[in-house]
């Protein structure tokens, strides 16, 4: 039988250090069952998040020999021969293990104001699927947060977390304003609050981002044209989205609740 | 002892689709509320649903209506349904689905810019309201950020032990524990909704993740109330069986509904031998004509294929056991050979990725190798329809922890809709009941302390099991013995090892601290796991017919004399190691003009 020798952080906000289990590995196995393994066997307190065990619900990001990666969608046939060093993502604090907390991302969502649509038709919105397509790559979002992750900004500068919302709210504010019902007007909270010019478009959070978002490409840097740049030309936006609609200002959008 | 504690209106318990559902409602009507999770938010079963919500908005058939839709749930249900529950979910799920889209959701579109709807087995017409194969994911983050948007508060990684009576035996609060810590929490409040989902986590090879434990099932047996169609299980017919890591993973009916086939291992598309009378009128009779019926209904009767899922999965069982299986126990989805590399990326892409990344098949290219897995729960708390009240003062119940609206089978598509619906009802049900109260809820505290010491004892012991070989044995235990296919041997059998389960489990010893550790974690589920368990084998044994997710051997047709009840279970001590008592309790009796929908012949 294969064996695989796992390099595991294991500890807490006090520190701690690595620990080698070796466990069997059998054909097809993952990261996530191997951790699962040594949970069932020698370390049943090794702490780690999961849900889905397929790549959808964005629970068991970790850093797996130093890159952010999801742990159930990471063969270890594809990784190289020998140890695997298993980490918890560096920009959050830790909990415990490989858990982290990751509230900094639900106090940034917390500050996005809702999706302003029109009164709702009768018989529904009628959107085009060409109109909807836009926003619908950024909602393929899983909410690993491995992008938050990897961005220089917040990686190593703890202080910057207070300005700054990170690519996951990038791309979650490009979805909203290239919503087909949308009438809020997000530019002023984008660029003052939320950081938007610290980002200097290294890619890295689309290198990581496990539902192939084009992240940088197709959010933040048509969203930096929109709210950073002096020479905003809302027609050039305009024509990049099909029948949008006006809209409104920033004050009115962070006071609007949706219906 | 003292613990972290809160007060509120209404606990919502649950933040899937029907807790998140049910919070908007108790929230719009201005009373405090709190939703309580395991996970963190936006986890939940939930966001994993992949083919559609089911909704008869005509949008693509403009032919179909919430009459269809109903009597396709019945029909579906083997008509052990409460027929109110799924008359309200047919006449109300297209007014929740277009709800969703005021708070953010971008469903796939039809050439004129409606909601596009999509085919599942067993609804007769393109029902399925989807975002490619990620509709689950579209909807919680709807919710979510809905909640999160009108301020709603959230325990995350807070983990409900029990719920908590006052002294007039009204639900009062719950005690719970956070996950990072391993503090105790209590929480008062008005009204209690659960929505805490499935109980798929006691069967080896299943779909759900580490939450589908059955809390909600076994603390609302706990609480007094009862549990109902505890036997109806599904086993979805297409999970992944190879490699063995991922044995169970789901593959979404969409895959048939876009045009995928079933063959065994000699290359027929068997399907077309396992035609139930009930479906035949209705089902095509040969590969010509099911195959022009995914573009037009009307030009072909409906593929086999897209049978109700208790049929296709006993089928492709019994071609497995007559030895035209796949190599490692299944049998082949074909959709690569039927339609373009392009349309499959673009309709399927998490199961293009799914295959690619986890077992190496390309699905444009190779057949897919899949065989039945436990999904679903039918069975759930007993409540009242529009309400979603339960039998005890100020408990509500809605999602898949809720009985009824599924009868002994579910369609594909019925429970994202019954999410939405139901999350509402108990949302309003609860906020009326709040409005009517009278006092202040007072937790027994005598009860809490319990709870707490009974959490707490897995650490006391010196020596003792570990909670995850009890786990392993459980599951391959009920897989072995309450699976799609059962026995009265085997089901008694079950039934007398849960008792020594039981006992096992009162000798857990766990180690490590409180903070974060899965293995206590584990050891709180597995009183609720076994309640749950012995509910599901007692209504087997006692169901002496098959219907629906329930299959006897012993007893291969369905009985008319078990087409009139449910089996209800509950528990007198109101403990998880307590007797639990079973009884019949009589369906609903149907309006006449609802029956006559049911008998329409098409
Ligand atoms: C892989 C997969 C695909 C599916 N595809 C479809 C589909 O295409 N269409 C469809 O209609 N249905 C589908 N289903 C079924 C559907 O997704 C589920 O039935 C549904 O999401 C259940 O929702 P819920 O709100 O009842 O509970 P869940 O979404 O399961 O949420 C339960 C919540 O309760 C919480 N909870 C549980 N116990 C406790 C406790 N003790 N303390 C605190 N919190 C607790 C959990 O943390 C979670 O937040 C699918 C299911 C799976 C597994
Ligand atoms: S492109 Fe911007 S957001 Fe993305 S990682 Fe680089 S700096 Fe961060
Ligand atoms: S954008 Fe991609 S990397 Fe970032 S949180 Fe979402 S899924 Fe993860
Ligand atoms: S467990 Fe859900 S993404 Fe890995």
């Amino acid at each position: 039988m294969a064996q695989v020798t796992m390099r595991v952080w294991r500890g807490d906000a006090n520190g701690g250090d690595f620990e080698r289990y070796t466990v069997e590995q059998n054909e097809g196995e993952v990261v996530l069952d191997v951790i699962h393994r040594i949970q069932a066997t020698e370390a049943p307190d090794l702490a780690c998040r999961w849900n889905c065990k397929a790549g959808k619900c964005g629970s068991c990001a970790a850093e797996i020999n130093g890159k952010p990666r999801l742990m159930c969608m990471t063969r270890l046939d594809q990784l190289p021969e020998g140890e695997v060093t298993v980490t918890p993502m560096r920009t959050f604090p830790i909990i415990r293990d490989l858990v982290t907390d990751v509230s900094f991302n639900f106090q940034m969502a917390a500050k996005v104001p809702a999706l302003l649509p029109p009164p709702m038709p009768a018989e529904g919105y009628r959107m085009y699927q060409e109109d909807v397509e836009r926003s619908q790559e950024f909602r393929k979002c899983i909410e690993c947060f491995m992008c938050q992750d990897v961005c220089h900004v917040i990686r190593d500068h703890e202080e910057n977390k207070a300005h700054y919302a990170g690519p996951r709210f990038f791309i979650r504010y490009a979805e909203l304003e290239m919503h087909p019902l949308d009438t809020n007007d997000r530019r002023d909270l984008i660029r003052e609050d939320m950081g938007l010019g610290y980002c200097n478009i290294t890619k890295c959070c689309t290198e990581v981002c496990p539902e192939h978002i084009k992240i940088t490409d197709n959010a933040i840097i048509p969203l930096k044209e929109r709210v950073v740049d002096a020479h905003y030309d809302p027609v050039a936006w305009l024509g990049r989205k099909i029948r949008r609609r006006t809209k409104r200002s920033a004050s009115d959008a962070a006071v609007q609740p949706a219906p | 002892m003292t613990y972290e504690h809160h007060d509120y209106d209404v606990l919502i318990i649950g933040a899937g689709g029907a807790g998140l559902r049910a919070a908007i409602e108790v929230q719009q009507r201005g009373l405090r509320v709190a939703v309580i999770t395991k996970s963190l938010l936006g986890k939940a079963h939930t966001v994993m649903a992949e083919g559609g919500m089911a909704a008869a908005m005509g949008n693509v058939y403009p032919e179909d209506n919430w009459q269809v839709h109903f009597r396709d749930t019945m029909r579906g249900g083997k008509y052990l349904n409460n027929y109110r529950m799924a008359e309200l979910h047919a006449k109300e799920a297209p007014e929740r689905v277009q709800e969703l889209e005021q708070w953010g959701a971008l469903f796939d579109r039809t050439k004129d810019g409606k909601i596009s709807q999509r085919d599942f087995g067993g609804h007769r017409y393109a029902r399925l309201a989807h975002v490619g194969d990620r509709t689950g994911l579209e909807l919680i983050r709807t919710l979510q950020q809905k909640v999160v948007s009108m301020g709603t508060d959230v325990f995350m990684e807070h983990k409900v032990l029990t719920l908590i009576h006052d002294s007039e035996g009204r639900v009062a609060g719950c005690v719970a524990y956070q996950r990072p810590t391993g503090e105790f929490v209590t929480f008062a409040a008005k009204a209690v909704v659960l929505a805490t989902g499935g109980a798929g986590r006691s069967w080896k090879f299943t779909s759900n993740s580490w939450e589908g434990t059955g809390d909600g099932h076994a603390m609302a047996l706990w609480a007094g109330a009862e549990l109902i169609d505890m036997e109806c299980i599904q086993f979805h017919p297409t999970g992944m069986v190879w490699p063995l890591s991922v044995r169970g993973l789901l593959v979404t009916e969409g895959v048939r509904g876009d045009g995928g086939v079933l063959r065994n291992s000699e290359g027929q598309r068997f399907m077309f031998n396992y035609v139930a009378d009930m479906f035949r009128a209705e089902t095509a009779d040969s590969e010509e004509e099911a195959d022009k019926w995914y573009d037009d209904h009307s030009a072909g009767r409906r593929p086999p294929e897209l049978l109700p899922r208790d049929e296709v999965a006993r089928a492709i069982n019994t071609e497995v056991k007559a030895g035209r299986g796949s190599p490692h126990g299944g049998v082949y989805l074909d959709i690569g050979s039927r339609r373009s590399a392009e349309f499959i990326r673009r309709r399927l892409p998490s199961m293009y990725h799914q295959f690619m990344e986890l077992a190496g098949v390309d699905i444009t290219k190779e057949s897919m190798e899949i065989g039945p897995t436990c999904h679903y729960i039918m069975g759930g708390v007993k409540v009242d329809a529009d309400t979603a009240a339960t039998s005890v003062p100020g408990l509500f119940a809605a999602g898949e922890v809720a009985g009824g609206m599924h009868g002994a089978n579910r369609l594909g598509g019925n429970s994202l809709s019954d999410l939405i619906v139901f999350g509402r009802r108990a949302g309003m049900g609860a906020a009326d009941f709040v409005e009517g109260y009278q006092g202040s809820p007072r937790l027994d505290e005598a009860a809490v302390n319990a709870a707490v010491e009974e959490s707490l004892a897995p650490f006391e012991r010196e020596e003792g099991e570990n909670p995850y070989d009890i786990q392993r044995d459980l599951q391959e235990m009920m897989q072995a013995n309450v699976g799609i296919i059962r026995t009265r041997s085997e089901l008694e059998y079950a039934i007398s090892e849960l008792d020594s389960f039981t006992e096992r489990v009162k000798n857990i010893k766990v180690k490590g601290g409180r903070a974060y550790n899965p293995g206590w974690n584990l050891a709180t589920d597995l009183p609720a796991m076994i309640s749950v368990s012995k509910c599901v084998a007692r209504g087997a044994v006692l169901r002496e017919e098959s219907r629906g997710g329930h299959t006897r051997e012993d007893f291969p047709q369905a009985s008319a004399e078990f087409a009139t009840f449910n089996f209800a279970h509950s528990s007198p001590a109101k403990r998880w190691d307590g007797e639990i008592v079973t009884e019949r309790s009589a369906l609903l009796e149907m309006p006449g003009e609802l029956k006559a929908l049911l008998e329409e012949g098409h």
